[in-house]
């Protein structure tokens, strides 16, 4: 991925006058984490083999306002909220897609009660829509007979019922799905909501992520499959403080299809 | 003379139900305190839970041994009490087994209720031992010192009593019968109390017939000990899971209340054009304060929510943060906001109104530390049986903590003065959202 990609704006789709198939909502890890952008990138590079129209907000877009209103901060998350309502109105857009599930769970849920109603999709689950209707095609290629564990994000899984799109798309590339004790429903968290990403741990006897990455471990996996960027920093944390980096990987599962497709 | 029994007995009855009556009234006033919850909807999904979830124990069967034992006493019971009403009839006027003009089906009825109170037996005691030698761990927690532990031992041996009680009568009855006792119909299948009938082979009429009526008391008194009992005890959800299924959460998981308040001042703000006298004269009341710092600032929905946690502690036994260790728990969340409104209960009856008493639940309950440790996962919500939101009460406590008190911790306080200026939680410029895709 040397080549500079091609990730239109809204105001460039705005100026000449058409509307984007879909709004792809970078998020902040998306857009400023090192390890997340290399997310943000496979999933372009995903849209654009679908042919799908596509725009981002760029320097229009800002924080979801999700981890404020966790922290407990109604007021700024508000302020946030309204501020991207507002932009996004004012393009029209009518669907977005999204990699991170706390950015797909707030505009999906809660942003309406505020003025902003879309039809809003994780990018797992709009994947799974492209494969179904024929627009991405996917095959093993070198994940093929793999074994990958899924660790849920609970604001895709638990928050929004979705278990299933992740799975499906690990199923499209003939991995070796092996699940952990805690999956789905009773999915561990990483450690990293309600804003704990951005703070330290309350004292205790150990670290949520290293709770959750020895589980993904006991799987003994070739890769440890993630939704969502801040559980992929949990998780790679982990997995370095582990000592294990060198024969386990943490992948996002649009990577992990890019990936597929370059063989 | 030969009343005295039948009005021994309606005076029990009265008394018993009387007394349970006054606190139930209580429960309800106390819940009531809460801040009232606008119209509902979603009718139609509410009652579709009441099935599934409380009749149905859906979630109880996600842990299958637990779940199963659940339902022998959760079936057990609510069948059983079809027994109490024949039991009510005859203590009021003197019949006995008035029900047995079914015939057959009185026979099956008997029989069923047999194998019920044998089941509940049996699970009943399989969780005393769960409790007390397995020792499994959610009911080993800190929380569950003192009280909380002994009152769930209790419970169990009043159930555990209950029934021994009640087939103790029935095997009396078989030997009256048998032998032709007058008063003492012909009627009824017993195959599990027929086990213990040969026990008492041989006794005379009236030894048999003081075990009958002693079993036969102590079972109708025992009822209503248990009845009154429920008030004291963590036990409430044998009624409130119903209502509180039915009150409980058909938004997504994710979906967080919206802070109406907050909406309006933040409307007020944005929009240049708005007259910042109209929000007033709409009604729309300025709140005395954001979030939630005592239990009279929580929901009606959210007290319910208290009263009816049965202290199982499956909430705690997923939550991350107490699982690796940290002070929150999800059920301790609940216990602590029960013990607040009851204290805020027995306040207004000893003062007639609420007295300030310098406590609050924030602080003298629940710590920051609780507070500060949640992930918002939502595990505790998917693991109750019940329909609990322990993580709501967590977030209306931040909202107070973090709006009224700017009493963040200092690195979430960094964090969300980068969102307000950069739009970001980290210090990165909103003008280089977009770098990324010139970045090799
Ligand atoms: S939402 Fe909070 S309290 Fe509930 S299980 Fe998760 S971390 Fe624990
Ligand atoms: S909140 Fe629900 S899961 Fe937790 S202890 Fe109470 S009843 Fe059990």
């Amino acid at each position: 991925m040397s080549e500079a990609i091609k990730v239109p704006t809204m105001a460039e789709y705005m100026a000449e006058g058409k509307q984007p198939e879909v709004l792809f909502w970078v998020g902040c890890a998306g857009s400023f984490d090192d390890r997340a952008k290399k997310i943000t990138k496979a999933f372009v590079k995903l849209l654009h083999k679908a042919n799908i129209e596509f725009a981002v907000l760029g320097t229009e877009e800002s924080c979801t306002g999700d981890p404020a209103k966790r922290a407990g901060n109604e007021f700024l998350f508000q302020m946030q909220a309204m501020g991207n309502i507002e932009v996004l109105n004012a393009y029209e857009v009518k669907k977005i897609v999204t990699a991170c599930p706390h950015c797909f769970n707030t505009i999906k849920n809660e942003y309406p009660e505020l003025g902003g109603n879309y039809e809003v999709m994780h990018h797992t689950q709009f994947l799974k829509t492209l494969l179904n209707e024929g627009r991405l095609k996917v095959e093993g290629g070198k994940f093929k007979g793999k074994r990958i564990t899924f660790h849920d994000p609970c604001y895709l899984g638990r928050a929004n019922g979705e278990y299933e799109a992740p799975r499906e798309l690990l199923a499209k590339l003939e991995v070796e799905l092996v699940e952990m004790k805690r999956c789905k429903t009773r999915g561990l968290c990483c450690g990293a909501g309600g804003a704990q990403m951005f703070k330290e741990p309350e004292p205790g006897s150990k670290d949520i992520n290293i709770e959750r990455t020895e589980e993904a471990l006991e799987t003994k996996p070739d890769i440890i499959a993630a939704g969502c960027p801040f559980c992929n920093t949990m998780m790679t944390d982990g997995v370095k403080g582990k000592e294990r980096e060198g024969d386990v990987q943490v992948m996002d599962v649009a990577e992990m299809i890019a990936n597929a497709e370059e063989l | 003379m030969q009343y005295i029994p039948n009005i021994l007995f309606l005076i029990a009855l009265v008394a018993g139900i009387g007394y349970f009556t006054k606190n139930i009234r209580k429960v309800i006033r106390n819940i009531k305190l809460g801040q009232e919850i606008g119209p509902l909807g979603d009718k139609k999904q509410r009652i579709n839970n009441v099935i599934r979830i409380a009749m149905g124990q859906s979630k109880m069967v996600v842990r299958p041994v637990s779940g199963i034992l659940h339902i022998f006493v959760y079936v057990g019971f609510i069948i059983i009490n079809i027994e109490v009403v024949e039991i009510i009839i005859d203590g009021l006027f003197g019949t006995h087994r008035v029900l047995s003009f079914l015939g057959v089906t009185y026979d099956y009825l008997i029989a069923i209720f047999e194998v019920l109170a044998f089941l509940v037996l049996f699970g009943v005691t399989v969780f005393w031992i769960r409790r007390n030698v397995k020792k499994i761990k959610r009911f080993w927690s800190s929380e569950m010192k003192g009280w909380p532990k002994s009152d769930g031992n209790i419970i169990l041996y009043i159930e555990m009593v209950l029934m021994i009680l009640f087939l103790t009568m029935n095997a009396a009855d078989q030997q009256l019968q048998a032998i032709d006792a007058a008063h003492y119909t012909k009627a009824g299948m017993f195959p599990i109390s027929s086990f213990i009938s040969p026990l008492f082979e041989g006794f005379s009429e009236a030894t048999l017939i003081i075990i009958e009526r002693t079993a036969w008391w102590l079972h109708i008194l025992g009822i209503l000990i248990f009845l009154n009992y429920l008030y004291f005890s963590k036990h409430l959800h044998i009624m409130l899971a119903f209502p509180n299924v039915y009150f409980g959460k058909v938004v997504p998981k994710g979906k967080f209340k919206n802070n109406e308040a907050v909406t309006n001042e933040v409307k007020l703000m944005m929009d240049p054009n708005a007259d910042p006298f109209a929000a007033p004269a709409e009604g729309a009341e300025v709140p005395a304060k954001f979030g939630a710092s005592d239990a009279l600032d929580l929901s009606q929905i959210q007290l319910l929510n208290a009263y009816t946690c049965t202290e199982c502690g499956r909430c705690t036994s997923e939550c991350p943060a107490n699982q690796t260790g940290k002070k929150l728990s999800p059920r301790k969340i609940m216990m602590d906001t029960r013990d607040r409104i009851e204290e805020i209960g027995k306040n207004i009856d000893a003062n007639g109104e609420f007295k300030p008493d310098g406590k609050q639940l924030l602080g003298d309950y629940i710590t920051t530390e609780e507070l500060w440790a949640c992930t918002t996962c939502n595990a505790c919500v998917e693991a109750c049986p019940v329909s609990i939101d322990p993580l709501s009460i967590i977030m209306e406590m931040r909202q107070y903590l973090v709006m009224e008190q700017s009493a963040a911790p200092n690195e979430l306080n960094i964090t969300m003065t980068n969102i307000e200026n950069n739009g970001a939680p980290w210090p990165f410029n909103q003008m280089d959202r977009l770098n990324w895709k010139n970045e090799a």
